[in-house]
């Protein structure tokens, strides 16, 4: 079943094309990867995926509810805000920075959107988020603040706060670029353990050896287009396109 | 002697009144006119803009005659003076604070609002329970300053003829031929401020659980 299907995506900030029309579809349990160098509009993909940026033409269709069309006139038309609510929480997207609200608990930061979004219960929220902590192996910061955490623990924690909403599609930015190279570990040990669960997932990242192991699909973007897709031994090992080539060389060495 | 104390306990009852009353009606419209500055519309930007410049760019003195005198001018008729100075004290500070929320405000990092976008919250949400406790935590020590600034500029009352602390003390120099009541007064404002200061330290203790 597709769980994502974007056709012909176009993003331009000012004169400046950043998605100069994208089109791919993502498949229940499928983890997708987005490689390519920075600037190549990766990030800006995910983004108006998940709504922080709106797009400029094209459409964009998640499970069965239609998020945005453009007519035959070239005017973008999002739906109404009831259905977009409801594509929103589909999705959960972790951050680089990791965002956390820092004036919350841990354990707050993963339960106030489910009680005030979703209406569950506290009881049942705190439930939920008790047992995402423990997965996360931070049962026991659910007290602490998140400046008093670590880098890859703040970034668990923001992985928690998005599957406490029981997204369809989670969604990573790069989610270990601000991250030692000890932490990023930590952190795709957790993504790897979410596929093995056959979450269906989009990962933006730079980390190719771990893009090469988890993924299903690799894309490889360059300069607002996809040059390549394919599956990742195809693709790392065996790249079609010139571009896909030169740039998986500079990670080799 | 005692006589004279309880006069000017009277005369800082009226002060305490002006210091709270403006307190209570600025904070909240202050906050209104930072969404208005930073509106996007251009009408009510400038609009605000124009008012904010003129609240920080005439004395507060003159603010006060204006408020008060202005609609006898207009209307023949003004408003009582203790109602004038509350008037006048609102709108000028809350320009002041204003400025201080919107410093707050925008110093807020974009992924807070974009992590509680994906997360699904309303934006009243998001600005009454990520955005402003964040907000208030940074703005503590500017805000106190402000606070401590208007327990002073409380004296400014008498210029329409408001007998505060201040206006007291003056009265009782004069009949006593003494400045000592003057000094007085100056311990009551020094006593109100250290609790005022006291205040802030212990709001800004109790948010230091995180940073």
């Amino acid at each position: 079943m597709e769980m994502i299907r974007v056709r012909d995506v176009r993003k331009e900030f000012g004169e400046l094309g950043v998605l100069k029309g994208i089109s791919f579809s993502l498949h229940e349990g499928e983890v997708l990867s987005i490689i390519g160098p920075s600037g190549s509009g990766k990030s800006t993909l995910l983004r108006c995926l998940t709504q922080l940026e709106q797009i400029d033409g094209g459409s964009i269709e998640v499970c069965d509810d239609v998020m945005v069309t453009t007519d035959d006139q070239g005017n973008v038309r999002y739906s109404d805000n009831k259905t977009l609510q409801v594509i929103r929480l589909k999705l959960g997207l972790v951050f680089q920075s990791f965002n956390l609200f820092p004036h919350m608990s841990v354990l707050r930061n993963i339960v106030e959107a489910q009680t005030h979004v979703l209406k569950r219960s506290k009881e049942e929220a705190i439930e939920v988020a008790r047992k995402l902590l423990g997965k996360m192996g931070l049962s026991e910061k659910e007290n602490a603040y998140p400046c008093q955490l670590s880098g890859g623990q703040q970034q668990r924690v923001s992985i928690a706060r998005a599957l406490a909403l029981n997204p369809t599609v989670l969604c990573f930015d790069e989610p270990t670029s601000a991250l030692d190279p000890e932490l990023t570990q930590e952190i795709l040990k957790v993504i790897k353990e979410l596929a093995r669960e056959k979450m269906t997932m989009i990962v933006v990242t730079h980390e190719m050896n771990f893009a090469r192991d988890i993924s299903d699909r690799v894309i490889f973007m360059d300069d607002g287009l996809i040059v390549e897709e394919g599956p990742p031994q195809e693709l790392f090992v065996n790249p079609k396109n010139q571009r896909t080539k030169k740039f998986l060389q500079r990670y080799e060495q | 002697m005692s006589n004279l104390l309880v006069l000017m306990l009277h005369g800082t009852y009226t002060s305490l009144k002006i210091f709270f009353l403006t307190l209570i009606f600025s904070l909240p419209l202050g906050l209104l006119v930072a969404r208005g500055r930073m509106s996007r519309n251009r009408l009510i930007s400038t609009t605000v803009n124009v008012y904010i410049m003129i609240m920080r760019g005439t004395p507060l003195i003159l603010q006060l005659i204006f408020v008060y005198f202005a609609p006898y001018y207009l209307f023949g008729a003004s408003y009582d003076r203790f109602t004038a100075v509350i008037i006048g004290f609102v709108i000028n500070y809350a320009a002041y604070f204003a400025e201080i929320y919107r410093g707050g405000i925008q110093s807020i990092e974009v992924g807070q609002y974009e992590a509680a976008h994906v997360l699904g919250f309303s934006k009243l949400h998001t600005f009454t329970h990520i955005v402003f406790p964040q907000v208030i935590k940074r703005i503590l020590p500017s805000l106190g300053n402000e606070v401590i600034t208007l327990i002073k500029d409380t004296a400014l009352a008498q210029t329409i003829g408001v007998a505060e602390l201040f206006r007291v003390a003056q009265n009782a120099a004069a009949r006593q031929f003494s400045t000592m009541p003057i000094f007085i007064a100056g311990v009551f404002y020094f006593v109100m401020n250290a609790i005022v200061s006291r205040s802030f330290d212990h709001i800004e203790k109790k948010l230091d659980y995180y940073h």
